[in-house]
């Protein structure tokens, strides 16, 4: 579904992504970690379109066409949808309004019809459940005044309803209690299927105990260093990511 | 990929859709200002002695006076003597009683703008007044409004026919000495609206007044006065468009508004003046006076401006806040693109004990516009208890736009309370790209950002205006449910 291929980035004149290699396959859950300003977020802003990155090399195919060509929009309408480390405010536009406009978008450009108010308003309650969103955050400008949960809750909300075929968490899990940590676990892992892929961006182990990924793939210097299975993780939670930068410091003098 | 900046201008440049002339043969006075034209004007218009009079007066005290430069705005000399200030159609009679006196080729002009003036076509609950350079075309639904005693109509038929009324109240709020282009229009005001809400009569639907200036090198000065007596309530809207034109052309209106013990005037305005072009060419200079006095204890007067057009706009409806208990309101959405300024805001003047007042005003400038809010807050030493909001919030479209605040604030009782807030922002990539994340055009998404800054002020409109209002600032309906 998606093949990442040597690709390299990077923002304000800095080099941060310098050859990524990465296939994901429909119905795989994949984790990527690493430390900080490896390049972990960068990866899923280039994957989402963010224009501040600059795409140096390489090359990302989505379905077998050219990611890289397509603007945001088409690449959301596409089925990819990115869950934001930092969810952005929109005063005085109420988050059910925000939602249907872009499920509508999503929805026209696949020749589907369009839901009004009444049937995206049932859609909305259903998804609802199990998130323990409020229906009181639907009539709320988009994010605005939400605690740092509401808004990670949202974040899950928004792609249980735009059901996307590859989805993108960004460091979903930073600054979550415990508590909210689960909830929103529990809404992704509502969401796997067979039809649809998972990339779990985090910098902790911790979500990967509620979200169990396939693989695991550790960034470094803009690199994936190392790639393993599920208890890769746990490895780095016990060593910590200094040993695989040793190692791979290692490797390239020697 | 389209970057933001460049949806922003194309969203920007936008073409102005009511830019059409209109092909009429003209009764047009000659170009020039003088006593000779002002008499020519007044006798077109069968008006008695007083009025003549007083525009004389209007007149010689203009030629004392000179055109203010404290505002922000920036234009050159005007040439008061080029430009006409009388134009009517041909066809419509003064006093015309029906459409079929009125030439099919204006009926065809109203209803390219979207303005049907056959009854029967109307928005059922909107009565229009349709003013076509100098004169009133037609009024719809007079008869259903007089039969509750509500006076509605051409300024020009008032004066023929409510004598009284008229003399008693014009200029009891824009005084002839008020200011440079209130005196102008007082001197050559041509027609206008009139509306009188007897007491205790609730007017059953939305009044409104559709200007369009259609002749070239002509200035429009139409003059409203509306009187809501004791427990009369009013709702009243605004419209207004012209050509095209690569020159500039002056309109310079004044409005008043009188509400009685415990009346309520609620007035609205979406201004879609032509703006000029992309390089700042043509468009309409709008000197605009309006002002409201809270008469009687308990009266309320309310605001709502949506301003998109106009070359230059300098407008600032007030409120005297005379009767204990008043309330002034204002709100008020201004946006300015390419070479567009607008310097716009409100006087709130606090005189009753217990008077209270709201400004709400969101200022959008896009391409190289220029946006001021300019607002005064007076409480006067008899206004114990004297309450007033403020919010002035600016949203800027790209990096070659202004946005300016100048609140100026003199209190003069102790027991009084004032609140300002303030805030300039700068519309986010990242809220841009947030929305195309989730599957936006970035042209919708902008223009879902503007529509949320402004909701504040949308949400006071009349439903059919808010939905011009907002289609105006390129937007999508907001749907029902939020």
């Amino acid at each position: 579904m998606l093949r990442i291929k040597n690709l390299q980035a990077k923002v304000a004149g800095k080099e941060i992504l310098r050859g990524i290699d990465l296939s994901v396959n429909v119905g795989e859950v994949h984790a990527i970690m690493g430390p900080n300003g490896s390049g972990k977020s960068t990866l899923a802003q280039v994957l989402a379109g963010r224009d501040l990155y600059e795409v140096t090399g390489g090359e990302v195919t989505y379905d077998g066409q050219n990611l890289l060509a397509l603007s945001p929009e088409d690449r959301a309408r596409a089925g990819i949808f990115m869950a934001f480390q930092y969810p952005v405010e929109i005063p005085g536009v109420s988050n059910m309004y925000f939602l249907r406009s872009a499920l509508n978008a999503i929805r026209r450009n696949r020749g589907l019809e369009e839901l009004d108010a009444i049937d995206f308003l049932a859609l909305a309650r259903e998804k609802m459940k199990g998130l323990e969103v409020e229906e009181g955050l639907m009539v709320r400008p988009v994010n605005e005044g939400f605690s740092g949960g509401e808004k990670k809750r949202n974040e899950i909300f928004q792609m249980s309803i735009l059901e996307p075929r590859l989805a993108i968490l960004d460091e979903t899990d930073s600054g979550l209690d415990i508590d909210a940590l689960k909830i929103v676990a529990n809404g992704v892992n509502a969401l796997r299927s067979p039809e649809r892929a998972i990339i779990v961006v985090t910098h902790y182990q911790r979500l990967l105990n509620y979200i169990v990924p396939d693989f695991v793939h550790v960034l470094s210097g803009g690199r994936i260093v190392k790639s393993g299975g599920k208890e890769l993780a746990l490895e780095l939670e016990h060593r910590g990511y200094g040993w695989l930068e040793d190692a791979v410091a290692a490797g390239q003098s020697a | 990929m389209p970057t933001p900046q460049t949806e922003i201008e194309i969203l920007a440049n936008r073409e102005y859709k009511y830019g059409f002339v209109t092909d009429v043969e003209t009764d047009t006075v000659p170009a020039g200002l003088n006593e000779d034209i002002i008499r020519a004007i007044s006798a077109k218009k069968q008006e008695p002695e007083w009025l003549l009079d007083w525009r004389l007066k209007s007149f010689r005290h203009w030629l004392t006076m000179k055109e203010p430069t404290w505002a922000n705005i920036h234009y050159p000399p005007i040439d008061y003597q080029a430009a006409t200030y009388y134009s009517a159609p041909k066809m419509v009679k003064p006093g015309a009683k029906s459409l079929e006196d009125v030439d099919p080729e204006l009926l065809k002009t109203y209803e390219k703008l979207g303005i049907p003036l056959k009854e029967r076509e109307l928005l059922a609950g909107v009565a229009v007044d349709a003013v076509f350079d100098s004169v009133s075309v037609a009024t719809t639904f007079k008869e259903k409004l007089g039969e509750l005693g509500i006076i509605f109509g051409s300024f020009s038929e008032a004066v023929r026919e409510y004598p009284d009324l008229v003399r008693k109240y014009l200029g009891s709020v824009v005084p002839y000495t008020d200011n440079f282009f209130a005196t102008l229009n007082s001197a050559v005001f041509s027609d206008g609206s009139f509306c009188y809400v007897p007491k205790g009569v609730r007017c059953p639907m939305e009044l409104s007044t559709y200007f369009r200036i259609n002749a070239k090198d002509t200035g429009q000065f139409e003059r409203t006065l509306i009187v809501a007596d004791e427990g009369a309530y009013v709702s009243y809207l605004e419209g207004c468009t012209a050509p095209m034109r690569d020159t500039n052309q002056l309109h310079a209106a004044v409005v008043e508004l009188v509400a009685l013990d415990n009346a309520q005037i609620k007035y609205s305005t979406v201004q879609n003046w032509y703006p000029g072009d992309k390089e700042g060419k043509g468009g309409i200079y709008n000197f605009v006076t309006k002002r409201g006095k809270c008469l009687g204890v308990n009266s309320k007067i309310s605001w709502t401006q949506v301003e998109t057009g106009s070359a230059i706009t300098w407008k600032y409806p007030s409120c005297i806040l005379q009767g204990d208990n008043s309330i002034g309101e204002f709100y008020s959405v201004a946006l300015t693109n390419n070479y567009q300024q607008a310097d716009t805001g409100t006087k709130m003047i606090h005189i009753g004990k217990n008077t209270r007042s709201t400004i709400v005003s969101k200022g959008i400038s896009a391409g190289h516009g220029q946006n001021t809010y300019r607002g005064a807050v007076k409480i006067l030493k008899g206004a114990e208890g004297a309450r007033n909001y403020s919010n002035c919030d600016s949203l800027l479209l790209g990096d070659k736009c202004g946005a300016h605040t100048f609140p100026y604030l003199e209190v003069k009782t102790a027991k009084a309370t004032v609140e300002h807030e303030a805030s300039t922002s700068k519309i986010g990539e990242d809220q841009i790209f947030y929305c195309r994340q989730r599957g936006l055009s970035a042209e919708d998404a902008i223009g879902m950002i503007v529509n949320g800054f402004c909701k504040q002020v949308f949400r006071e409109l009349p439903m059919e205006f808010a939905v011009e209002a907002q289609k105006l600032l390129g937007v999508s309906l907001e749907g029902s449910v939020g």
